[in-house]
């Protein structure tokens, strides 16, 4: 055989071989290209739209951070930010502690752990239209808690928080905490399960007492877990829609207006594109004031646990 | 299960439990309630109360007469829009994950942890920052207010919770198994076939069961790429509310409320233990 057959025979092969291997190719690329290529255009192209003139369309053009400015000044903006601290920071640490509390308490061998279990969890499988719709109902004085008590015979209780400016806030934290504390519970149950039983039964041998055990022993193990879930229930509150758009839809006035309800106003109900691509990086910047800290601190965990090994 | 004996303690944490509990299932026994009474009861009392006379009717009116923007089918065809929707998005979106999975944990490629890292950060970007563009991509694809639109945003995004399920999954499973089905001269699809599929089916529950709950659930894409006859059943529910402002029927709108929740609540009765899986999953990013 000559040189250049047996080069030729060797092209074929490589070529045959590429075709056979096109499929898997396609198959493992395709798909990932598509959500990855999706994730990175479709969050620089928000970001280049905030930077544009843009109203009803998207249109080039370069106005610096004008779009920026003008949202931050607008009032709905500063109370939606302002809300967003207080919901973010009352729900977060409500939750949170009813959650742990929650999973304290489910951790005393008690009976009927299952079907409490899938009590406290069962919200997650709704929809926070669903759960929004509900509450708007209990809490409507007219027609849910208040409305109850009054006929019962105590005419003069009075529950209005939904319609009062300064309390419509705290329905949005009740009915988010109802939703997501057996969230928090269920990953703390589980980081309890998991603390080891030599530990605790070293303490006791000790002569700790149950609270002494929990306040030394566990709690300090479960560390990890309450930043996790603070850091999820945080994003959650971040970028809150759904629940508010049922409860109160932003209202009154503009009492419960959250940053992501501020964005879809902009956009959709009033089309000024720019400024409600402007108010969507604002909000993935606070996210990213949340994340960042978060995987920086996951990072240094992995590396002190790969040091310790 | 052993006897207790029941100390004053230990009773107060039954208490506690279950006090909060009950706190639970009033917001869902309120809602079963009053979707079987009448309107004109609800009226003269409140939202929360025993029927009177059982208005199974609601459920009728509810699912195929109601009026939600000047249309009269009830929530009947939002329902079928939502299922037309979670359903197909829920099974493309667990298959290419469970492929891309594969490929990334087992089969390795140049680029495997590059693409993976940029896919799951997908979990982090708010949809805020995708509605303009979806918007764009809809419309240039003639995909705006159809359920075939809804289905593509939703496989697409939803891959990047798929793709982190199936790989954390699949990165237990033993090198050894792949290198001999190297061996044995297996290829890609092979070896997923015969060797990486039988393995799945606990994941694949908990990304099926993950993905129906959340793509049924989901309402930001749905009230703002949808409209009218289009939408699906959560962005009919605020329709619904809004178009009943006048004429108060919430007899009829919690039985309708019921009837959208049922899919996913009957997917976290059965699949409970699979759901909770998932929570833990997602959370453990």
């Amino acid at each position: 055989m000559s040189v250049s057959a047996a080069a030729a025979a060797g092209e074929r092969r490589i070529w045959v071989d590429a075709l056979k291997r096109l499929p898997e190719r396609v198959v493992i690329w395709v798909p990932l290209l598509l959500a990855a290529g999706q994730i990175v255009s479709f969050a620089l192209w928000t970001i280049w739209v905030s930077f544009t003139p843009s109203t009803l369309i998207p249109v080039s053009g370069w106005v610096g951070f004008r779009n920026y400015t003008q949202v931050m000044a607008t009032r709905n903006w500063q109370t939606a930010f302002d809300n967003l601290l207080l919901f973010g920071g009352s729900f977060v640490l409500l939750s949170v502690s009813a959650g742990l509390l929650l999973a304290i308490l489910m951790d005393q061998r008690i009976r009927g752990e299952n079907v409490l279990r899938s009590i406290f969890l069962y919200p997650l499988a709704l929809s926070f239209v669903v759960t929004g719709t509900v509450w708007s109902w209990l809490l409507n004085p007219g027609l849910g808690i208040q409305k109850f008590v009054n006929v019962l015979g105590w005419t003069n209780f009075k529950f209005d928080w939904l319609l009062d400016r300064d309390k419509a806030i705290w329905c949005i934290v009740v009915a988010a905490i109802w939703q997501s504390a057996g969230f928090a519970m269920a990953l703390f149950l589980a980081g309890l399960r998991s603390v080891d039983g030599d530990l605790i039964r070293a303490a006791q041998i000790d002569g700790a007492g149950p609270f002494r055990t929990y306040r030394r022993i566990i709690l300090p193990t479960l560390w990890p877990i309450t930043v996790t879930v603070v850091v999820i229930q945080l994003q959650f509150a971040i970028t809150t829609f759904d629940l508010v758009r049922a409860l109160t839809d932003g209202g009154p006035g503009i009492a419960t207006q959250l940053p992501a309800l501020v964005v879809y106003d902009f956009m959709f109900q009033r089309g000024m594109l720019g400024r409600g691509a402007a108010a969507a990086v604002l909000m993935l910047l606070i996210l990213l004031a949340v994340l960042l800290p978060y995987a920086a601190w996951q990072f240094a965990q992995r590396r002190r646990a790969a040091h310790a090994q | 299960m052993r006897n207790e004996t029941l100390t004053p303690s230990r009773g107060l944490v039954y208490l506690a439990v279950w006090l909060v509990a009950a706190a639970y299932l009033v917001p869902l026994a309120v809602v079963v309630l009053n979707s079987l009474r009448t309107a004109e009861e609800i009226a003269q009392t409140s939202m929360i109360g025993w029927p009177q006379q059982w208005a199974f009717s609601n459920y009728v009116t509810a699912w195929g007469k109601f009026c939600v923007s000047q249309t009269c089918a009830g929530i009947q065809p939002y329902m079928v829009n939502s299922a037309l929707v979670t359903v197909p998005a829920t099974l493309l979106s667990t298959l290419l994950g469970a492929i891309a999975g594969y490929a990334i944990s087992l089969w390795r490629f140049p680029g495997d942890r590059w693409i993976f890292g940029i896919v799951t950060l997908g979990l982090f970007l708010p949809q805020q920052m995708r509605l303009l563009p979806w918007t764009i991509v809809l419309r240039d694809l003639g995909l705006t207010n159809t359920i075939a639109g809804l289905v593509m945003i939703h496989t697409i995004q939803g891959m990047s919770f798929t793709t982190l399920f199936c790989r954390n999954y699949y990165i237990s499973i033993p090198q050894d198994l792949m290198k001999a089905a190297r061996i044995d001269g297996a290829g890609f699809f092979r070896t997923f076939w015969r060797i990486v599929l039988p393995l799945s089916p606990p994941i694949l529950i908990v990304t099926v069961i993950w993905q129906f709950t959340h793509i049924w659930n989901e309402f930001l894409y749905g009230v703002t790429f949808t409209t009218g006859q289009q939408q699906p059943v959560t962005a009919a529910l605020i329709a619904l509310s809004a178009s009943i402002a006048d004429i108060p029927q919430h007899g009829v709108q919690s039985a309708a409320v019921i009837i959208a929740a049922l899919p996913t609540l009957l997917v976290y009765l059965f699949g409970g233990r699979y759901f909770v899986r998932g929570l833990t999953a997602g959370s453990v990013k």
